[in-house]
């Protein structure tokens, strides 16, 4: 049977690994490429970089992170953050990157998802979705951390970039993320069940048990989570345990 | 100390797999090349594919490198990964193209009808992620490496071999369907081993010392 995944994510700026602490302060955490081997050790299922460096002429530091893990770490890489063109995925891919997270640029152009993955394969594009709740049951579309509306319906959206050729939604829930009160299930669900491609639940994790729900009430096929790994909470592998423990199938 | 040539006919990135097999071939040497001639030199071959059959089979073509693989694959250890298992049968239910027709037999695509869980959720499709293959004839590819080892797999299609003796590998996925087929000097697999961790690796250095 196929495993629930696991997805630890590291937020990378100008080369280096950094956490946020309450949204404000970011500490360095370490070298990407010591943090990516541990979790792989640790039994990750992939590993999710973001990158969040916040001026353009450090955009390509990134390709070299992504090359030095790629010699090293032999599970899949999906590297996000400020992706625009065919051409960053490109380079990303080249690097080493095996699937690249599109988000704000997926809003306001969506062909490039459709000439992302018809250039590519849809098997490397996961289109990022930020949504926040307006309504009892519906979701808004957000982008830049969740300050700008888009207008769009969540779970239309996701649709469309399914028929677009997404290969897989990573899908944020901004009401939660860094609250550690869980995934909002309702929107994992409703999404999940949308669409016919994988959905990753972000936003929110603070126990393992949150995880655990974002499969069994959300019904993602991946779930991702940054501090509760980071900080040294939790092990990838105690994860694991805990949801084979509550009967889902994971690769231990 | 043998040379293997990587193929590459355009179709995705082969970083990932040539940094795999020097990873676990040291002392070897791993060429990614489109020149029908080192693939002919090589003493063995990978040929891998990403992205869509049809798409595959035109670059593969367009740079005149069918022959060197049709060669390449009468005789040398040969390991087709993905896309590069599914090209070496007949036809291909994805874009209704033929392949190169070393094997009989046809590649699927999951049937939508077909993809529900037990509990009623749905099947997600492309099959990504890691699942257990079961092994079903001994080879010397599967050494040190347990039955029913979980490899990584993304794909929405699947090989289904015509002779059932060429399968070395079942994996589930709403359908029990061919993971793996061997067939004298071929091996070719529809998951990632460059993806897979320590079970990856295993399956490649025990490519890299294959003696069909």
């Amino acid at each position: 049977m196929l495993a629930k995944r696991i997805i630890p994510c590291l937020d990378v700026s100008a080369g280096r690994v950094v956490k946020g602490v309450n949204f404000v302060e970011l500490r360095d955490a370490g070298d990407p490429v010591e943090v990516a081997r541990r979790y792989d050790e640790q039994g990750a299922d992939e590993i999710t970089f973001l990158d969040i460096t916040a001026s353009s002429d450090d955009r390509n530091i990134i390709l070299h992170v992504v090359e030095q893990v790629a010699e090293q770490v032999f599970i899949p890489l999906t590297v996000g953050g400020g992706v625009r063109t065919v051409d960053d995925v490109r380079r990303l891919l080249n690097a080493g990157a095996d699937k690249v997270s599109i988000n704000t640029a997926a809003v306001n152009n969506p062909q490039v998802v459709a000439d992302a993955s018809g250039k590519v394969g849809s098997q490397c594009i996961v289109v990022a979705i930020d949504a926040k709740q307006v309504a009892p049951g519906k979701w808004e579309v957000f982008t830049h951390g969740g300050r700008n509306r888009t207008g769009l319906d969540a779970i239309e959206w996701a649709r469309k970039v399914e028929s677009l050729g997404a290969g897989e939604i990573l899908l944020t829930s901004m009401d939660r993320d860094g609250t550690k009160n869980g995934f909002d299930l309702g929107l994992t669900r409703a999404v999940s069940d949308a669409v016919s491609i994988p959905v990753i639940a972000s936003g929110g994790v603070g126990s393992l048990d949150h995880l655990a729900d974002g499969v069994t009430q959300g019904r993602a096929d991946a779930v991702l989570a940054a501090s509760i790994f980071h900080f040294g909470e939790h092990t990838v592998r105690e994860a694991k345990e805990l949801m084979r423990a509550r009967g889902i199938e994971v690769r231990l | 100390m043998s040379r293997v040539a990587i193929i590459d006919y355009g179709m995705g990135n082969l970083r990932s797999v040539a940094k795999a097999i020097e990873h676990v071939a040291t002392s070897d040497t791993v060429v990614v090349t489109a020149d029908p001639a080192e693939v002919l030199s090589a003493d063995r071959v990978v040929f891998p594919g990403q992205g869509a059959m049809p798409d595959c089979m035109r670059e593969l073509d367009a740079r005149g490198l069918r022959p060197a693989v049709l060669e390449a694959a009468r005789n040398k250890p040969f390991l087709g990964i993905c896309i590069g298992q599914q090209m070496l049968f007949e036809h291909s239910e994805e874009g209704n193209v033929p392949g190169l027709g070393i094997f009989k037999g046809e590649v699927r695509r999951f049937p939508a009808e077909r993809m529900v869980a037990a509990d009623g959720s749905r099947l997600k499709v492309p099959h990504m992620g890691w699942n257990e293959v079961w092994q079903k004839q001994a080879h010397p590819l599967w050494a040190g490496i347990d039955d029913g080892a979980r490899f990584y797999y993304v794909h929405s299609y699947y090989v289904d071999p015509a002779d059932p003796a060429i399968v070395a590998a079942t994996t589930d996925y709403a359908i029990p369907f061919t993971g793996a087929v061997a067939q004298a000097n071929i091996f070719a697999i529809q998951f990632h081993p460059e993806k897979s961790a320590h079970a990856g690796l295993q399956l490649l250095s025990n490519f890299m010392s294959w003696k069909p």
